[in-house]
């Protein structure tokens, strides 16, 4: 276990310090700053200054150099348009997009769940059949266009729910959130259901497929002899085993949620990171854009790290070690 | 359950069908038996005869497309076919129990040994967790399995096959079951293991007369276990009868034939005998004898009408009409 938590760290090190150089050399390709930075009417004179101060008149390789040094004391530098360290920006808009991700994966399990489980177990039902239609189009539909369906016909034909913003923050426990004020709520919910819906599709599509592989298994046979009751074998024997390969998925989806909620932030002007990125493309801010990336990937390693201990936690055949490749 | 003088299990014309895209397949097709208090039935056939699934049927564990058509199940005079499912749940592994074949597959891998043992107890007695602990513990012990307090913190994969099956073998043990169905239950086991788990099953039915159908292609196993023993054809019993006669002196032929491909019933260096042809598809039977086509005696008239299961010795059924006479003494 030791050992392979270290492996994994040492592992990670070098995922993040590969990372940094596509990331760099990504975000250097994209254009050039000071372009959008420095107005149009500023002489020659100006313009240097202005590309000195940024550090953009050093070659790239050296560029990257002092971000790696600067990185290693935890600072991953200062935001071109802010002028502001990048990740303080991008940590005040985290809560935002954490609070609109963890909504949104808790209603994909909550909803997908209990729908997989019944179309695994009745798959012939016409309710079924009608989930797994309805999970294909919820797995089809554009995020975007979705979105804006969903502020057409709930906020402006019905009027039922606020489109735009973060609404009222509450506090409870020290933590601040919109989920603690009934305005707060009544906002997050259509970026959230928005959010959640291609989730939801995967999880019912997941759970059906492994309840219907499940209950073929001998030991679904065995326990129903032994006269356990329907609700025990489908509670305890078929939901412990089709967990593995959820938590695999949602764990992934997590990750992916925080990162690419950006459609979604977009479009219900939702003050959180994904909103950050695309700005900060638009003006070319690559600290920014640097951090932020970072942060992502840092994200998916640390979740990928809580999947692999929650495996052997659910699953006892396995065992943290590493596979010699 | 006291005074109740009639067989432990009477099966009497017993039709399990699966209607498939394809067409019906009679899995069992009028299937008949019975087993007294503490006897042991061996039920023997080739692979798709319909045996397991006639186990199946008795605990009303078979999954559609299949189902029972006809026929009566009586266990201690209660007839099981058609019961609803709470009634058949009540008798599930606290009256008749099951062991399956593979003991690699017939424990829940994500769950211990405890979890797996006391909910079988508490599925039919209103017991505490402890109480159904211990008794799980004196199951285990009385399958000989060594500290058995240890034991059942571990999970099934931290138990060898031979060790699992011993488990599967104390869950059925669990509430004391008026009757055990054994699904091959030694098949896939090394032979020296085989011959543990025969001989305690056999010394715990003996114990506490428990009644025992024991499910096999393998007629070394029942020679030495069974009192009776029924040969299962195509979804059909081909014989029936006590074990050491129909062992020593078959009746049907096919029976005969599968005696004959046992290799240590051979003399060295001679060619294994063995049945020709296949065992014929179970959804477009032949309108005669199922086994006419393999059949060595086999004439013009075995293959116009399904013969009669008949009483042709005392005590000895046979479904032929040209049952191996000149071989009885």
């Amino acid at each position: 276990m030791t050992v392979f938590m270290v492996r994994r760290l040492m592992q990670s090190v070098v995922v993040l310090l590969v990372m940094s150089v596509i990331v760099f050399l990504g975000v250097f390709a994209i254009g050039n700053p000071v372009d959008i930075l420095i107005s149009p009417d500023a002489d020659q004179l100006e313009r240097e200054r202005a590309i000195r101060a940024l550090g953009l008149d050093r070659p790239l390789w050296e560029q990257y150099f002092v971000f790696l040094a600067n990185a290693a004391k935890g600072d991953l530098g200062r935001s071109f348009v802010f002028n502001e360290p990048a990740l303080r920006l991008i940590f005040e808009r985290m809560p935002a997009t954490l609070e609109l991700a963890g909504t949104a994966v808790v209603l994909s399990l909550v909803v997908g769940i209990p729908l997989g489980l019944y179309a695994g177990l009745k798959p012939q039902a016409a309710t079924s059949k009608g989930i797994m239609a309805g999970s294909i189009v919820g797995f089809s539909l554009p995020t975007f266009w979705q979105g804006l369906m969903f502020i057409m016909v709930f906020a402006v034909m019905l009027g039922w729910l606020p489109s735009t913003g973060r609404g009222q923050i509450g506090t409870f426990l020290g933590i601040r959130s919109s989920l603690f004020t009934l305005d707060g709520l009544a906002h997050v919910i259509l970026p959230a259901v928005n959010l959640a819906l291609g989730n939801a599709a995967l999880i019912i599509r997941l759970t059906r497929a492994g309840v219907r592989e499940t209950l073929l298994q001998d030991y679904i046979k065995f326990a129903r002899a032994k006269g356990l009751s329907h609700r025990r074998v489908v509670g305890v024997h078929v939901l412990r085993n089709i967990l593995i390969p959820l938590v695999t998925v949602v764990g992934l989806e997590i990750a992916g949620l925080i990162a690419f909620a950006v459609v979604t932030e977009s479009i219900f002007a939702w003050p959180g990171m994904g909103k950050l990125i695309i700005d900060s493309i638009n003006q070319l801010d690559r600290p920014v854009m640097v951090a932020y990336l970072m942060m992502i990937v840092l994200l998916f390693i640390v979740i990928n790290l809580i999947v692999d201990v929650l495996y052997s936690v659910i699953d006892p055949r396995v065992r943290l070690q590493d596979v010699k490749g | 359950m006291t005074g109740f003088a009639g067989p432990t299990l009477e099966v009497r014309d017993l039709k399990t069908h699966f209607f498939t895209r394809g067409g019906v397949v009679k899995a069992v097709d009028g299937v008949s038996f019975e087993i007294g208090k503490g006897r042991i039935l061996g039920l023997v056939g080739e692979s798709g005869s319909g045996k397991s699934i006639t186990g199946f049927s008795i605990l009303g564990l078979v999954d559609p497309p299949g189902r029972v058509v006809e026929g009566e199940i009586r266990f201690k005079g209660e007839n099981l076919v058609d019961q609803p499912e709470e009634r058949l749940r009540a008798i599930r592994g606290n009256r008749i129990a099951m062991i399956f074949q593979d003991p690699m597959m017939t424990l829940n891998p994500v769950l211990r040994i405890d979890t797996q043992m006391i909910e079988a107890v508490q599925a039919h007695h209103s017991v505490s967790a402890d109480d159904a602990r211990q008794r799980a513990r004196d199951a285990l012990g009385r399958v000989g399995i060594p500290s058995p307090d240890e034991r059942l913190k571990a999970y099934p994969h931290q138990f060898s096959g031979g060790m699992r099956q011993r488990v599967a073998i104390a869950i059925a043990l669990l509430n004391n079951p008026e009757l055990i169905i054994a699904d091959e239950p030694t098949t896939a086991l090394d032979v020296t293991i085989q011959g543990q788990i025969l001989y305690e099953v056999q010394k715990l039915c003996r114990e506490t007369g428990t009644s025992l159908i024991w499910i096999t292609h393998d007629l070394s196993v029942v020679a030495g276990l069974a009192d009776r023993i029924c040969v299962m054809y195509a979804g059909k019993l081909a014989e029936s009868g006590p074990v050491d006669d129909v062992l020593d002196r078959p009746l049907h032929p096919y029976t005969k034939g599968l005696l004959g491909s046992v290799p240590s019933r051979n003399r060295r260096g001679s060619p294994l005998a063995q049945i020709p042809g296949m065992t014929p598809s179970l959804m477009s039977l032949p309108d005669g004898c199922a086994f006419a086509d393999r059949c060595p005696r086999a004439q013009g008239d075995c293959r116009q009408a399904v013969p009669p299961m008949a009483e042709i010795l005392p005590g000895r059924l046979a479904r032929c009409i040209r049952p191996h006479l000149e071989d009885q003494a």
